[in-house]
């Protein structure tokens, strides 16, 4: 166990958490975007920036990948971190002008209209890379990768064209921030339209709702170290 | 670009996966681009997922997924050739060989790209072709030069 200060209260954390996870758990809010407590931390949105005191020396950094060290004292709301977080916001903005997420935290930092434009058409992405780390790491199809660098980044399937190890699950239409990964299921047929993917998808056999696509049945038998019974996927979870 | 040559790079580094940047580095080397089915290929046999190949592939400045020329030329845009003229003479080779930067012309001879420093900057206005320093250039040394790289090709071929 190590021993920190957050915002003038003492807090015991265990060895190997990150300050946010300890902030959060605390009922200390951080904004963030691109934290999620299931995959590993990035430090991608520059959100949860937080003031770091360590052997006296204070400093900025993204509190989702600082780790708790014995003694250091965090500030969440000094004017410095408020005022980096603005400008963090600000830059984020422009990314994704309809995002609702985006919004709220804007009303909450008042900030009404970003100062900053991009010379591009904005896509919604703001390469929180959410979505990438859940393909790979909870999901495991890595279907979806950065590409490129710097202000060229972007999230795409190799060589920007059809995600064929896209198996339909929806984990990062779920999880994206902006909600620029739309998922449509139309009748048989499920369409993630950012990642080019279009599949078929399998009935239940009590309600007759299309609820899973066959590519992701098949996966999830390979990666399952105990076969489900041949049947398991014929009833929807409701149904069940 | 053939399986056999593709296999014979992967033998080079043991086929250990963690060697792939240097295995992509020797495929970019022999075909000046790195094949979707050379990079397929590796993914398969490695067991390296696609999607971390063409990470790296967009990554890195030195590999490239769209054949490069023949002799590819960096025009250093740094602060100190930059002073000395170096836009007068990416002007020049952009009208000479009629492709913007990041374009390669036609007939693949020639590859045009600017690079921010290429750490010779004593040397400046520099300009490097196929990893050739030439130093102290000008707007008028420029068809000289490429006539030279030009030349060498029909010397080799005849």
């Amino acid at each position: 166990m190590v021993n920190l200060t957050i915002d003038g209260k003492k807090y015991q954390a265990e060895e190997g958490q990150n300050v946010l996870e300890v902030a959060l758990e605390n009922g200390i809010e951080i904004p963030h975007l691109c934290y999620h407590e299931n995959l590993s931390p990035y430090g991608g949105c520059r959100l949860c920036l937080v003031e770091v005191t360590r052997n006296g020396r204070a400093f900025l950094t993204t509190s989702c990948t600082y780790p708790c060290l014995d003694g250091i004292i965090v500030k969440t709301d000094t004017p410095e971190v408020l005022r980096a977080r603005r400008l963090v916001l600000e830059l984020l903005m422009p990314l994704a002008p309809e995002a609702p997420q985006l919004q709220a935290l804007a009303r909450q930092m008042e900030i009404e209209e970003p100062r900053f434009k991009t010379d591009e058409e904005a896509d919604d992405c703001i390469r929180c890379g959410l979505c990438v780390r859940a393909c790979t790491e909870l999901v495991g199809a890595q279907a979806i990768t950065f590409s490129g660098r710097g202000y060229r980044k972007t999230v795409e399937p190799p060589f920007g064209e059809e995600a064929l190890d896209c198996i339909g699950c929806g984990t990062c239409v779920f999880l994206c921030p902006t909600g620029c990964i739309q998922m449509v299921d139309k009748s048989a047929e499920r369409t993630i339209a950012r990642w080019q993917r279009t599949l078929p998808l399998k009935a239940c056999s009590s309600c007759g709702r299309y609820y899973i696509p066959f590519a992701q049945i098949e996966f999830a038998r390979q990666k399952s170290r105990e076969a489900p019974a041949e049947d398991w996927f014929d009833l929807c979870p409701d149904c069940r | 670009m053939e399986v056999k040559e593709i296999e014979r790079i992967m033998e080079k580094y043991d086929a250990d996966r963690t060697d792939v940047l240097g295995m992509l580095m020797d495929i970019q080397e022999k075909e000046r681009y790195l094949p979707r089915e050379a990079l397929r290929h590796l993914s398969e046999k490695l067991s390296v997922p696609l999607t971390r190949l063409y990470n790296m592939a967009t990554f890195y400045e030195a590999l490239s997924l769209k054949p490069l020329g023949r002799h590819q030329i960096h025009v250093c845009m740094g602060t100190a050739c930059h002073v000395r003229g170096a836009a007068r003479i990416l002007d020049k080779l952009e009208s000479s060989l009629s492709i913007k930067p990041g374009e390669v012309t036609p007939d693949l001879n020639f590859g045009l790209k600017t690079v921010n420093c290429v750490g010779a900057c004593a040397l400046g206005p520099v300009v490097q072709v196929n990893g050739e320093y030439h130093g102290n250039m000008s707007a008028l040394k420029v068809e000289r030069m490429l006539k030279r790289y030009s030349e060498a090709d029909k010397e080799k071929t005849e």
